[in-house]
């Protein structure tokens, strides 16, 4: 239980002047500005738009800037500000194939309709630090015909696939209108067993590093998958919105972002032949390794319904949704460092109690209590420790 | 619209201050709030909740009686009533001509050129891997 402390108002307000001090660095060099870090730490922008769960690049670099780079302190700051704004609705579900692409790969094929274009990405470099030179060259242009233009629709690969139906569709797809509106974790909390769209609504958002370690679990055998990335896209999609006071739909404006679809092995079961099943990511902005972490735990969580053996961590939805939103867990572990003082003396009142009887039992048992006795003198000091630092608070 | 909301507030500004818009109310005072973006299990399945967009609307109507409404990505007040504006501009007589001449069409064009561009230089990246046969006979 924790106890509500007073008092330190003007060390906290002190320590948040030297905060904004330190943030601000040495004065003699020019203040970062938020033009700068949109346009130049655009993908730190993008993993706290993804998992502050708030598309405005705007905010997500304003709460980057306060936070001094601590991501998850700026994750932490856009979802405060969330929660000031009113939900007008929800937007017409996102077409990925109508995208715009500026990156779109394949692992499993490597002639797929549409080609493949790599587009800004690390892949490929020799992560060789280097000194910044000059401002960098224009990108190289190609002039493609229509036919050959990324301007046309990319199928996506597992469409490829199930024409011939070696892979599983999706659920739901070709279904003229969704029977409901899916599930939303933002206004009912989640509850066990979790359905698809409220597991893919939580591994959105939830935390990088955190579905990093849970997909590379199910490479290592931990719930092995055995995963190809399918198809991994990036790019702008279209948002639009019906219009309840218009009475029709209307475009909003275009957002980025990354789409991975995982394909993986499945043996089929009694009533399914043999076929691939899916894993699907889809976040905001340019976030390839969390939308490829997504696809693969997303499918590793699917292990029930497809009557597979359970028990790696990534396959426990509980475990796995329940400790992903790292506002929440470092809410939780943070919370550490506030005063326990009264919390602690109960503990402490315990530990003296035990360590009585303990050394009532041992001298009736005929063995020396020395040691005990020397311990409580070790903790008595401890507790006028702790009573002086609760009388400065 | 889909070139309008996608548009640089100060061009749309600019484009709009040309037409001399005529007078109008604004009935819905730009506010700033936030929609659900939803996206497709797969991406062709059924609807999930992706994360939230910042967005703001407003809607507006003219003397004349026509109204106009608008939903804008960011927090940009003065770029949701002059999308608001243009979409009751462009349903009357005197105003719909000019709206698609002096204000979408150029902005169009900006957006094609800039889509082009991009275009090209994505198009630069495309790659052929070849897979290698392995030596063994």
């Amino acid at each position: 239980m924790y106890v509500a402390v007073k008092g330190g108002e003007r060390a906290i307000e002190n320590a948040h002047r030297l905060l904004a001090h330190e943030r601000r660095g040495d004065r003699a060099v020019p203040e970062i500005s938020l033009a700068q870090i949109e346009g130049q730490l655009g993908l730190a922008v993008d993993r706290v738009m993804t998992e502050g769960s708030l598309y405005d690049r705007d905010l997500a670099a304003l709460a980057i800037k306060q936070a001094r780079g601590d991501l998850i302190e700026a994750i932490f700051l856009l979802r405060a500000f969330r929660a000031t704004l009113p939900r007008f609705g929800a937007t017409q579900p996102v077409d990925t194939a109508a995208m715009r692409v500026r990156r779109r790969i394949s692992a499993t094929f490597k002639d797929l309709p549409g080609g493949q274009v790599l587009g800004p990405t690390f892949d490929y470099t020799h992560r060789l630090l280097e000194m910044p030179a000059a401002d960098p060259p224009e990108p190289a242009t190609t002039e493609s015909d229509v036919a050959d233009s990324v301007g046309t629709p990319m199928p996506r690969v597992t469409d490829l696939l199930a024409a011939d139906d070696l892979i599983e569709r999706s659920p739901g797809a070709g279904e003229i209108d969704d029977a409901a509106p899916p599930g939303d974790l933002t206004r009912e909390a989640l509850s066990f067993p979790a359905d698809r769209d409220l597991r893919l609504q939580n591994l959105a958002r939830g935390d990088e590093g955190f579905l990093l370690a849970l997909a590379y679990s199910t490479q290592r055998g931990f719930g092995r998958t055995h995963p190809f990335a399918g198809e991994i896209r990036l790019g702008e999609v279209a948002v639009e919105v019906f219009a309840e006071d218009a009475g029709f739909v209307l475009p909003v404006g275009r957002i980025t972002v990354t789409e991975c679809q995982s394909i993986n092995q499945f043996h089929g079961s009694a009533s399914e032949p043999p076929r691939f099943t899916r894993g699907y990511g889809l976040v905001f902005g340019h976030c390839e390794r969390k939308a490829m972490s997504m696809a693969l735990v997303d499918r590793a969580l699917r292990a029930r319904e497809l009557d597979e053996e359970v028990g790696a961590p990534a396959q426990d939805e509980e475990f796995v949704l329940s400790h992903s939103d790292n506002v929440q867990a470092t809410g939780f572990v943070e919370h550490l460092k506030l005063p326990h003082y009264v919390d602690f003396q109960a503990e402490l009142g315990l530990v003296r109690q035990m360590r009585r009887e303990h050394a009532a039992r041992t001298t009736a048992g005929g063995e020396s209590p020395a040691d005990a006795t020397l311990s409580d003198a070790t903790v008595a000091d401890a507790t006028v420790a702790d009573h002086t630092r609760e009388a400065a608070e | 619209m889909a070139v309008l909301v996608e548009a640089p507030t100060d061009a749309l500004a600019t484009h709009v201050a040309r037409l001399a818009p005529p007078d109008h109310t604004v009935i819905r005072p730009p506010e700033a709030g936030l929609l659900m973006v939803q996206g497709r299990i797969g991406g062709d399945g059924r609807a999930f909740n992706v994360g939230e967009v910042a967005v703001t609307r407003a809607a507006v109507r003219l003397a004349s009686g026509e109204t106009g409404f608008a939903c804008v990505l960011g927090r940009d007040a003065e770029k949701a009533r002059l999308v608001a504006l243009c979409d009751a501009l462009v349903q009357t007589a005197t105003h719909g001509g000019a709206v698609e001449r002096d204000v979408v069409a150029p902005l169009r064009a900006a957006q094609e050129a800039a889509q082009r561009l991009a275009e090209a230089r994505t198009a630069a990246t495309r790659v052929d891997f070849f897979t290698l046969v392995r030596g063994e006979d």
